[in-house]
């Protein structure tokens, strides 16, 4: 045993490289994966019971239906269309695919569980979702067709609108919690009131706004105008089959849960315990209560499309422009205030 | 500097929204349709032209494909203006088991409407739901007509049979079976009747329901107020009836402006906008559905207390009962030459409407001589020309164009008209 671990410590150290490799696809692929391959089926039970119907009951018991679409979608030919232009066409799923995976970084399942412990996290993660939309642009402009063209414009003015307001929300966060690092931004929501020490309550709107502004930035309905099946088909990935299709899919799928772990990191307390450190066992903090409200917020997501209308292009930038942002800039003002009278105090 | 223009766009008919009936050569100015072409005839089937060709009885079916979401609302007006040629009189019964299933087929239609234009704008919940209450009322078509669309169940003097005296229930399968199964079959346990009432009961708590996820819905109101707004003038002047022209504020319906069948005998009220725009449209057609649903009770109430024949007595119209024909020769010869050879009609030109739920529905026969051809052509409620698409669809923004269930509709309409109408040129 202890020659196997020291052979261990001695390929680890020869190859860091390879061991690197081997850290990033046991901690945040593989098990990402398999979150979106449940996700997806998840969706369209919770999808099905909203709707009085069952959702996929067949294969597994709707289990393994998410494989079986895997498999479908990777042994189907990609199709590309003769005037696209072929390396951009190519590259964009893979852009959209990078920094969706990428940004899972910086991001804490736990004290201390996390990849990357980084001082800039915040800062990192801004960067990473925000080039995601590369790949959509990209996509719709290299496909040679004016429904995907449609589809990248409209991504692309929505993400820009909606970053602006997602930013300011951020930047609220940072003044209260006074650091750009995501587990310190977790621990200083930590403390004897429980779920009253939370960012969500000082912040409120711009807790709401960020949200809004995920959903939006993810393409997700009521915001799904990039996509608007019954208006632009498909939008940006119109001209995509089988496996290039499934990596937009999948980035769209890792964002979305990219969102619903953000939202509670940076406005419920993570990993912390709603309820007080002095009531023991039940006031512990632990991955378990970051996963209850992580699976709210993914039903959120669901929930939301199974409710709403699509918005209008131009109404969803008004929205963004004209409501969004006025209130970001104003709350961010309210938490400097708040930070300076010291009803709000920074941890560091 | 680089001149810029508007650049074209071909909508339909493979597009979700066009359901492969409707093309469109949209010119954008970005998001903003500044000019819609429409491309019309993709349903064209000549019916007209079929049903030249055909004994009378045998075009029934061929009126429910017209428009196969109204269906027993086309062979009314069909089965009007034969009767009205024939001088055939329909006993009352008839007549108000044809208000029934006219306005379960308005319901239908309008949950139709309603679904497919939600999800048109994205809200796919209520797509299911309106196909859940769907679901019921073609129950009812199939238990009547043994068909769950294309009925075929009204008939020159009357209607095919009677009502069943049992609402035929769902059989167990894997899927639905134990408390399941009981809840499907609750309301299946009596007669038609039976259903009805208890379908009749349950409706506006599902109109409520559908009200509740758009009506006051912010996404959904700023998708619609405003949006393809016709005045009272311009509705009149394109010729448009039926919801479209309530729609636009003027209280125009058949029902109550040329009664037929058995409308006058029952309390309804005719709901009309006041902006004329999709939200108003929208508003009319969900009161209508309410209004139907009232009518419906009235019906069944009706029904149950006045039982009689529901189809006329005079077997050079209608088929002789089974038990005559193993006795008596004369019914034998009738029920042979009625399948086989028809009927004829005097000579003479009728046209017949009824209020369908897309707006007026006629049927216009002329027949001279003795020779058997005779003409026929169709109209609907949205024959006025499309032409007046492009002052509506200009300045609205792309995905909103196609929000308006009607055009395709029209589109259709409108093309079998100008075939009944060539054919008509050809024969003088």
């Amino acid at each position: 045993m202890d020659q196997l671990l020291s052979l261990f410590n001695t390929y680890t150290a020869e190859f860091p490289t390879l061991w690197m490799t081997v850290k990033i696809l046991l901690l945040p692929i593989v098990p990402l994966i398999l979150a979106v391959a449940f996700f997806t089926v998840t969706e369209r039970w919770v999808i099905g019971w909203m709707q009085v119907r069952r959702g996929p009951v067949y294969i597994g018991k709707g289990f393994l239906q998410p494989f079986a679409d895997v498999f479908k979608l990777l042994f189907k030919e990609i199709i590309i269309p003769s005037k696209s232009n072929l390396f951009l066409f190519r590259l964009a799923p893979m852009l959209a695919l990078i920094p969706a995976f990428a940004a899972w970084a910086v991001v804490p399942a736990g004290d201390g569980m996390v990849h990357s412990d980084v001082n800039a996290g915040l800062l990192y993660l801004l960067a990473m979702t925000s080039m995601g939309v590369y790949g959509i642009i990209l996509a719709g402009w290299a496909s040679n067709s004016k429904y995907a063209f449609l589809g990248a414009m409209r991504a692309a003015a929505q993400v820009i609108s909606y970053e602006i307001a997602m930013g300011f929300a951020l930047v609220g966060v940072l003044i209260a919690a006074g650091s750009l690092n995501l587990s310190e931004i977790v621990r200083a929501q930590g403390g004897n009131g429980g779920i009253f020490e939370w960012f969500m309550w000082p912040l409120f709107p711009l807790f709401l706004i960020y949200f809004i502004s995920g959903l939006a930035e993810t393409n997700r309905a009521p915001f799904d105008v990039a996509e608007g099946e019954s208006e632009i088909v498909a939008g940006f990935h119109v001209e995509y089959a089988g496996s290039a299709f499934a990596l937009f899919f999948l980035a769209e799928y890792a964002n979305m849960i990219l969102v619903s772990f953000l939202v509670p990191l940076f406005f419920c307390g993570g990993w912390l315990s709603p309820f007080p450190e002095s009531w023991g066992l039940i006031g512990k903090g632990g991955p378990h209560w970051l996963a209850v409200k992580v699976a709210f917020f993914a039903f959120m997501f669901l929930w939301f499309r199974a409710t709403f209308p699509r918005y209008r292009y131009d109404q969803i930038m008004r929205l963004g422009w004209k409501v969004f942002i006025p209130i970001t800039i104003v709350w961010v003002m309210v938490t400097g205030v708040l930070v300076y009278t010291g009803v709000l105090v920074p941890n560091s | 500097m680089q001149e810029i223009r508007n650049y074209t766009i071909n909508f339909g008919p493979q597009h979700p929204a066009a359901h492969g009936v409707l093309r469109l050569v949209l010119e954008l100015d970005g998001e903003t349709v500044m000019r819609a072409d429409p491309h019309v005839g993709l349903l064209h089937r000549g019916t007209e032209k079929l049903a030249e060709s055909k004994p009378y009885n045998q075009s029934i079916g061929y009126m429910d494909r017209l428009d196969y979401v109204s269906m027993m609302c086309n062979e009314h007006a069909y089965v009007r203006a034969i009767e009205q040629l024939l001088g055939v009189a329909v006993p009352e019964r008839a007549q108000v088991i044809r208000t029934l299933f006219d306005e379960i087929t308005r319901i239908l239609n309008h949950l139709m409407w309603l679904g497919s234009n939600a999800l048109d704008l994205g809200a796919m919940t209520l797509f299911l739901y309106a196909f859940r209450e769907r679901e019921e009322l073609m129950d009812c078509y199939e238990a009547v007509s043994g068909a769950r669309m294309h009925a075929t169940y009204y008939r020159p003097g009357g209607v095919y049979r009677d009502l069943p005296a049992q609402m035929p229930k769902y059989r167990e399968s894997p899927w639905t079976k134990g408390k399941d199964l009981k809840r499907v079959n609750a309301w299946r346990e009596g007669s038609m009747l039976d259903f009805l009432d208890a379908f009749t009961d349950d409706f506006p708590k599902r109109v409520d329901e559908y009200e509740t996820l758009l009506t006051d819905n912010r996404i959904w109101k700023q998708r619609t107020v405003g949006i393809g707004v016709v005045s009272p003038e311009q509705a009149l002047a394109w010729g448009m009836t039926g919801p479209m022209l309530r729609g636009s504020g003027i209280e125009w319906d058949l029902r109550r402006k040329q009664p037929y069948a058995a409308y006058d005998k029952f309390k309804f009220q005719i709901p009309i906008g006041k902006n004329g725009d999709c939200y108003d449209r929208y508003l009319v057609r969900v009161e209508e559905m309410r209004q139907s649903n009232h009518i419906i009770k009235q019906c069944v109430a009706w029904l149950r207390a006045n039982p009689g024949p529901v189809m006329v007595q005079n077997y050079k119209v209608a088929p002789p009962k089974r038990e005559e024909m193993k006795n008596d020769m004369e019914a034998l010869i009738h029920h042979f030459k009625l399948f086989t050879e028809g009927y004829s009609v005097p000579a003479g030109e009728v046209y017949a409407a009824v209020e369908a739920p897309k707006g007026e529905f006629g049927a216009y026969h002329r027949r001279w001589g003795e020779q058997t051809v005779s003409i026929e052509a169709a109209r609907t409620g949205f024959c006025a020309s499309f032409g007046d698409g492009r002052d509506r669809d200009r300045a609205h923004v792309a995905g909103r164009g196609c929000t308006d269930r009607h055009i395709r509709r029209r589109v259709r309409r409108d093309r079998s008209l100008s075939a009944g109408r060539t054919d008509h040129e050809s024969h003088r």
